[in-house]
């Protein structure tokens, strides 16, 4: 399946868009994109290991976090998985 | 450097306006360059925070990935944002600094004052990560509309 960067995060997967990754789960498949590049996970996972609070995962077009099996969902080569961090603020 | 073009900067001035005295947010679409975005396309987005949309804005991740999608498809990537504060300078608050993620990406805030678009400035996001991030004064190019005459 394909995972889609966001662009503030390419720099660390060789200025590709997207990976391509083999896996039956969300999970298996992000654990495949900080294998393949290590130096994405501190970018994405706290130092505890969770996803970081502004970075959302999007399976198609469903937020993971709300998802029944969460990162257990199983997931084809069909599908997609997008990384976005939030974007928000305010004058104070 | 952030550059686009007349159409668009005054389209993003004008979101602000009608959003007025709420909040105004949207996506910018484009290229990255060497110090530079260039941006093709600024496509409204909505404000979710509905609770308090004078002084916050928040853009649902639904739809961005959406946009990134929009973009995608026609080879443009997201290269910045924008969103207006009403009565208040165009300038980053705190708030501002806190939830940008976006490194790289431009952060483009218009000053509202009763209705009336004012001030609009840039400031790059920069830095390598969460740590020592940093909003940096970026200038603005509008390139001008080119009327062929006969």
């Amino acid at each position: 399946m394909k995972i889609f960067i966001p662009t503030p995060l390419r720099v660390y997967v060789d200025k590709q868009d997207a990976v391509q990754v083999n896996a039956q789960t969300v999970g298996e498949a992000l654990s495949a994109l900080t294998t393949q590049h290590p130096d994405l996970k501190k970018h994405l996972y706290s130092d505890e290991g969770k996803l970081r609070a502004f970075v959302n995962v999007y399976l198609n077009d469903d937020d993971v976090r709300y998802l029944p099996e969460k990162e257990a969902t199983a997931v084809t080569d069909a599908d997609s998985l997008s990384i976005i961090p939030s974007i928000a603020g305010g004058w104070d | 450097m952030l550059k686009l073009s007349e159409t668009i900067y005054s389209a993003l001035r004008t979101h602000g306006e009608e959003t007025y005295p709420h909040e105004c947010c949207g996506v910018l679409l484009g290229r990255s360059g060497d110090d530079v975005n260039t941006v093709e396309e600024a496509v409204r987005a909505g404000n979710t925070r509905t609770d308090s949309a004078h002084n916050r804005y928040h853009i649902a991740p639904q739809e961005l990935v959406k946009i990134q999608r929009q973009g995608r498809e026609r080879g443009l990537d997201i290269v910045g944002f924008y969103h207006s504060h009403p009565d208040h300078p165009a300038q980053w608050s705190q708030t501002d600094f806190a939830e940008a993620h976006w490194l790289g990406c431009s952060y483009v805030i218009t000053a509202v004052a009763t209705g009336v678009a004012q001030q609009t400035n840039s400031f790059l996001l920069t830095g390598t990560n969460e740590e020592d991030k940093s909003f940096q004064d970026e200038t603005i190019q509008v390139e001008q509309l080119v009327t062929e005459r006969c």
